[in-house]
């Protein structure tokens, strides 16, 4: 049995995408040179920047320090999944409106990591939102501007939908 | 291929927790190649090892080894992913010990009610390791085989007398934290053996416990980390303390002497303080860019003040 | 002297920006995103020593293996006449070493393979063989007598002396004072950490003979002339391209050895070749900030009146003298140093040395080491109100230039332009309640407790500049803009600049928007190719906006120059007779029969005056008279624990004044960055080495940059104090908070501690170094 190669099946923003991969082979660099998916970016070597987080089976991850034969049969949302039929996702809204964003390095993964932390908790104080983004860096925002878009965001998730029908 | 006992013996020649320190020397951010096998049990995990133990990984959340292979600070010939191992991740009391499954995520752990309500000092340091990224993917047994001084869950385990349950062809074996963290990256775990579970002893009434960390920033390692279980009877005398020291020596330190003199006392503020300045005395830290080895020799004192005081403010009902 | 502010329209709006939608969708274009048929990638093999002859390089098993293509040395260049490029500074630098390393890090060899992980695989088989020479990374000890010598070809580590100001005149100031302080001041080596490292991708084609690079770097035009001067390809055969930039805060102003190495390798290969560094290999060779060693001295008289600044430095600029200062400012703008204060002498005086170190030195938006000038006076200001039991906020007023001095010559010859320094203050302890902080911390004093507040009140000098001083290299630091109205419009507008996360896009966009009335939407603004942008020198320095900027209202006014040609033509009116409103031109009365800028861009090519030519379109290249002065007063508030010597900035207050403001959100943005880093430089940043001269702070593991959990929120307001000799009274803005920043953070934490007799306390203000004044002074817990 061949045990350096492996060829992996992942579910990636709703569609099913196969390939062969080294053992050796980054998640991130999978995302990025075989899914040609470059979003999802690579700000360092020791897991430290989460410029290269994704979203793996609902958790945020850092696609750095995971194998890309580790996501095989998973389901991972990257940062061109967010926005869906033509209309931004409220967290990219969130740093548009409030210039989270100047480089944009990070932005990829700071969205990523406040999409996950808002369906975890919708409703964060500023100190859950400050410590939620703990594992992306930023060098340009001084993150206060990110802080706010998190609200927006968070703001704008918890606006009520029309009404459900009842059963 | 480097040895595992090659890896140890390069990092000690540099001193402690120095993965840092040696990759200064080493830019090389590629794995190099390995084959990979993700066993689906246990036992199909366990019979690998014991073929391969020698050449072989065991990858867990990976946030330790795999910087280590990228920095090819080891290179093994083969990685065993447990990830797909079904049944690893729990987390549930029963027969007088919690059971934490050694592949439960630290996020799980930290957001674990029961948890939170009876074993703070896992919540606070598993809430405290890196960063809630590396937390949705970093294991307690990972954390606690990885052996690193730095690490934050070997020295908790010491405070709460935790036991390892290690998983070999022979059978499963039961070693107290004490003898399991042997020396930097060393643990009694064979090569041939993959860790089970963490148990720790069900805490009677009047018991808390604390975690206290300080850190350069957040989600730095530790300069110095003091963990701390005290259990009062009625009258609020201390029946038992637990203690431990992340990031004051080779390895996760358990200060006895420290324990041992509060032990049939009322804790107050000048029996915490002898605690701490034995527990400082026990301390072996050495100089890095965290802090010269005084300034982390006098925060362990200050650090066992403050998770004591905390941990008796739980324990006599307090949050 | 009372400067009226031009009027705002377009501009002035906290418009989102332009660029955003393509980076929150994942579709920005940084230059690791660029893939192109059958690339290779370049990996480089570094130097484990600091210092060492090379003895031995052998790549054989490297090249047997599957995937490498190739192993450049230092001798494969040296053929070529490649192994030596120049600097910034008229030095000169190894591209790979023929023989001698000079710095831990430094590029050996350069693997080139089918892919990243071959290429890595590579790097691993190479084997070179060293023999250590003695290092030097001290830059007093390097110049020293007897010292080693860092460079081989150089017989000192001596770069530069350089003095500005009158001594004599200060040593008399010294003589007349009541009251003399002096403080060593030691301003750490850091690096700027963008969050997008360094890399290229080199294309060459063989049968146009063009070599195209797409690079991380913020001045292509420079890079491209530079390039060819070297290579001897002619200068329109040369294409450099900045695609999107993640960060550069000057540490991309530089031309690093793998561009070189990668674009021979795509020269040798016929292939493309993507050259990427890991952020440890960036720690390790790029450029650094900083490292400078400072004994500042300050003479005044007894009421707090300062006469004289003397200040003596040693910089360190590693083994190249690989600035990117402007030419006869080898130790930059230093000469700031007098900041908001009217003295009546100063002298300052820098020693350049080499170490076994990487080159660099200007870089971390430190508008040309302004921030070790401000770092200093703001500094010894308060060792000053120290001693002499003043509040340091009176003792700042009392020394203040007055407003009404402006345009005012410092002591050491620079013109400032305009300036409010007394507002700024004013508003800042208004608003941070400065009168009740002190009542606080004389409370908590008594209770034990260790509260400080910190004030700075710096000036910043940016905007290079005039063409009669300012040039790198001998080229003349103007910027450009050019404007084309297309029939429908629409427009297109190119600059010399490049925005590394400024938001270009949208403030140029706004700024042309203001003078020709069209909509933000209906421009488009392009950098960053040299194919196609006008000439210019780059975004560094805080020089965009004082330049390119200017450039784009002296386009946009040429154009409307034409236009209101077009318009009388089409109103059969005289011109003298035509009224602008913005966006129109009408007959003075007659505003209902206006003729748009739109319309008159379609006459513009379809019913244009005869004796006038078709087109609608504009050049300038905008020479600066004068550089721009932004500043501004910071407080900053913080708390001492203790126990552990943690310092917690409980309040960060910025009061910033940069002349006209184009995007309120995006100075806010600018400012709230700096900030970040300056908090970033006072508190954990720092690379150090050892005497063998290992770096300590080689990766994200080691240094730290701030996170969102001990980040302030930052709190900032503004005076607005138009610069008289801008085209729209704008000054620049992005280095004034990691200028002005630091001083305050320090100052805070010396004022906390100054009941105790502690004046002074070095940067990083690490947990154990607090500490350890606490334990000296008894007040350790």
């Amino acid at each position: 049995m061949n045990m350096s190669r492996h060829h992996i099946s992942v579910t990636v923003n709703g569609n099913k995408r196969e390939a062969d991969v080294d053992s050796r082979t980054l998640l991130v660099h999978f995302i990025r040179e075989t899914l040609g998916l470059t979003g999802t970016h690579i700000g360092c070597d020791t897991s430290n920047c989460g410029a290269c987080t994704v979203i793996l089976d609902g958790k945020a991850v850092k696609s750095c320090t995971i194998l890309a034969v580790q996501a095989e049969g998973k389901e991972m949302l990257t940062v061109e999944g967010l926005a869906k039929d033509g209309k931004l996702h409220p967290v990219q809204e969130g740093f548009w409106e409030k210039h989270g964003l100047q480089c944009g390095f990070c932005t990829p993964g700071m969205l990523m990591t406040s999409y996950w932390l808002l369906q975890k908790n919708p409703n964060p104080t500023e100190e859950e939102i400050r410590r939620g983004i703990s594992g992306n860096l930023c060098r340009c925002t001084g993150y206060v501007k990110i802080v706010e878009a998190v609200q927006y965001a968070a703001q704008k998730m918890r606006q009520p939908e029309a009404p459900v029908p009842a059963r | 291929m480097i040895s595992k006992e090659s890896i140890i013996a390069s990092l000690n020649n540099v001193g402690p927790n120095t993965l840092y320190e040696l990759s200064k020397r080493l830019i090389l951010l590629i794995p190099a190649s390995f084959d990979y096998v993700a066993p689906r049990t246990l036992d199909e995990g366990v019979k690998f090892l014991e073929k391969q133990g020698d050449d072989a990984k065991v990858l867990a959340g990976g946030h330790s080894l795999i910087p280590l292979l990228r920095f090819r600070l080891a290179s093994p010939k083969y990685l065993v992913d447990i990830n797909r191992i079904v049944g690893l991740e729990y987390i549930r009391e029963s027969d007088g010990y919690l059971h934490i499954g050694s592949l439960t995520r630290y996020a799980d752990v930290e957001a674990s009610q029961l948890i939170q309500s009876k074993y703070q000092v896992l919540s606070d340091a598993a809430g405290h390791i890196a960063d809630p990224l590396v937390r949705n993917m970093g294991t307690v047994g990972g954390n606690i085989c990885h052996s690193d001084p730095a690490n934050d869950l070997p020295a908790t385990m010491l405070a709460l007398g935790a036991s390892m349950v290690a998983l070999g062809s022979s059978g499963e074996r039961v070693i107290p934290a004490e003898q399991f963290f042997v020396d930097t990256f060393q643990t009694a775990l064979k090569l041939t053996e993959l860790l089970k579970e963490i148990r720790v002893p069900v805490p009677s009434a009047h018991t808390g416990s604390a975690y206290m960390k300080l850190e350069r920033r957040v989600g730095d390692f530790p300069i110095v980390g003091v963990a701390a279980q005290v259990k009062l009877n009625a009258q609020g005398i201390c029946e038992n303390v637990g203690l431990g020291l992340t990031a004051a020596g080779p390895k996760a330190l358990k200060p006895k002497g420290a324990e041992a003199s509060l032990r049939g006392k009322k804790p107050g503020e000048k029996e915490i303080r002898e605690a701490a300045n034995l527990a400082a005395q026990d301390a072996q830290p050495v100089s890095d860019l965290r802090g010269p080895a005084e300034y982390k020799r006098e925060m362990i004192r200050v650090l066992t003040v403050r998770a004591l005081q905390r941990a008796l403010e739980r324990a006599r009902g307090g949050t | 002297m009372a400067v009226e502010a031009p009027v705002i329209h377009e501009m002035g709006h906290a418009i989102k920006r332009k660029e955003d939608p393509r980076f929150i969708q994942g579709h920005g274009n940084y230059v690791d995103d660029i893939k192109l048929p059958g690339m290779l990638h370049l990996d480089f093999v570094r130097s484990t020593y600091a210092h060492a002859k090379i003895t031995r390089i052998n790549a054989e098993k490297a090249l047997a293996h599957p995937g490498v293509l190739a192993v450049v040395t230092g001798k494969d260049l040296e053929a070529a006449g490649l192994a030596w490029m120049p600097t910034l500074m008229n030095d000169k630098q190894m591209v790979l070493p023929t023989d001698t390393v000079v710095y831990q890090g430094q590029e050996v060899a350069g693997v080139v393979a089918e892919d990243r992980y071959a290429a890595a695989d590579g790097v691993a088989l190479v084997e070179v063989e060293y023999e250590s020479l003695p290092v030097v990374v001290d830059p007093r000890k390097a110049l020293e007598p007897g010292a080693p010598v860092v460079r081989p070809d150089k017989n000192t580590n001596a770069v530069f002396h350089w003095e500005a100001g009158d001594k004599q005149a200060v040593d008399k100031t010294f003589k007349e004072a009541d009251v003399v302080v002096k403080q060593d001041l030691y301003y750490p080596r850091i690096h700027v950490s963008y969050m997008e490292t360094i890399g290229c991708v080199a294309q060459f084609d063989s049968i146009a003979g063009k070599l195209t690079m797409w690079m991380t770097t913020q001045a292509p035009h420079a890079v491209r002339t530079v390039a060819s001067l070297v290579t001897h390809i002619p200068e329109n055969k040369i294409r450099i391209v900045s695609p999107d930039i993640g960060g550069g805060f000057g540490g991309k102003v530089y031309v690093y050895p793998g561009y070189v190495v990668a674009a021979v390798a795509s020269i040798k290969t016929g292939r493309p070749v993507k050259y990427i560094n890991d952020r440890s290999e960036d720690h390790q060779s790029t450029a650094f900030g900083r490292d400078w060693y400072m004994t500042a001295e300050l003479a005044a008289k007894r009421d707090g009146r300062i006469l004289g600044l003397r200040i003596n430095t040693t910089s360190d600029h590693g083994a190249f003298f690989g600035d990117a200062n402007p030419s006869k400012f080898p130790a930059g703008l230093f000469s700031i140093c007098t900041g908001s204060y009217d003295m009546k002498a100063a002298y300052a005086e820098v020693n350049g040395a080499h170490t076994n170190k990487p080159p660099g030195g200007i870089t971390y938006r430190c508008s040309f080491r302004v921030t070790e000038a401000a770092y200093a006076i703001e500094r010894i200001v308060d060792i000053l109100a120290h001693k002499l039991n003043m509040d340091p906020a009176e003792l700042r007023k009392k020394n203040f230039v007055p407003a009404d001095k402006f345009p005012y010559k410092s002591a050491l010859g620079w013109s400032y332009d305009s300036g409010n320094y007394q507002a700024a203050m004013d508003k800042a302890l208004k608003k941070i309640g400065y009168a009740e902080l002190r009542k606080e911390q004389e409370e908590k004093r008594k209770r034990g407790e260790l509260m400080g507040i910190g004030i700075s009140s710096f000036t910043e000098i940016v905007g290079a500049g005039p063409a009669n001083t300012f040039d790198i290299l001998g080229l003349k630091m103007f910027d450009s803009c050019e404007i084309r109205i297309h029939p429908t419009g629409t427009a297109i507008a190119r600059f010399g600049t490049k925005s590394q996360g400024q938001g270009h896009e949208t403030t140029y966009a706004q700024i042309i928007s203001e003078e020709l009335g069209l909509p933000v939407d209906a421009i488009t603004v392009e950098e960053g190719d040299t194919d196609t942008a006008p000439y210019g020198l780059g975004t560094y320095a805080s020089r965009s906006t004082p330049t390119a900027g200017a450039a784009a209202a002296m386009a946009s006014r040429k154009i409307q120059a034409k236009a209101k040609k077009i318009a009388a033509y089409l109103l059969e009116a005289r011109e003298e007779d035509l009224v602008w409103e913005r966006g129109k031109f009408f007959v003075k009365g007659s505003p209902d029969k206006a003729k748009t800028i739109q319309d008159i861009a379609f006459a513009a090519y379809t019913n244009h005056p005869p004796d006038l030519e078709a087109g609608l379109e504009a050049v300038h290249y905008y020479n600066p008279p004068n550089m721009t002065f932004p500043f501004g007063t910071y407080v900053c508030v913080v708390d001492i624990d203790r126990g552990t010597g943690e310092v917690k900035v409980r309040r960060f207050l910025a009061v910033d004044d940069c002349g006209n403001i184009i995007n309120p959100l995006i100075v806010e943005g600018q400012i709230h960055g700096a900030l970040a880093m300056g908090f970033g430089t006072a508190f954990m940043e720092e690379i150090k080495y050892d005497s063998d001269g290992n770096q300590l702070g080689g990766n994200f593991m080691d240094y730290l940059i701030p996170t969102a959990v001990e980040t302030p929120r930052w709190e900032t307001d503004k005076t607005v104090t138009p610069s008289p000799h801008h085209p729209f009274g704008a000054k620049g803005v992005g280095e004034s908070a990691t200028v002005g920043s630091p001083a305050a953070y320090v100052n805070a934490v010396v004022d906390a501690l100054s009941h105790l007799g502690v004046t002074h306390v070095d940067m990083p203000l690490h947990p154990w170094r607090v500490w350890q004044i606490l334990k000296d002074k008894g007040v350790a817990l």
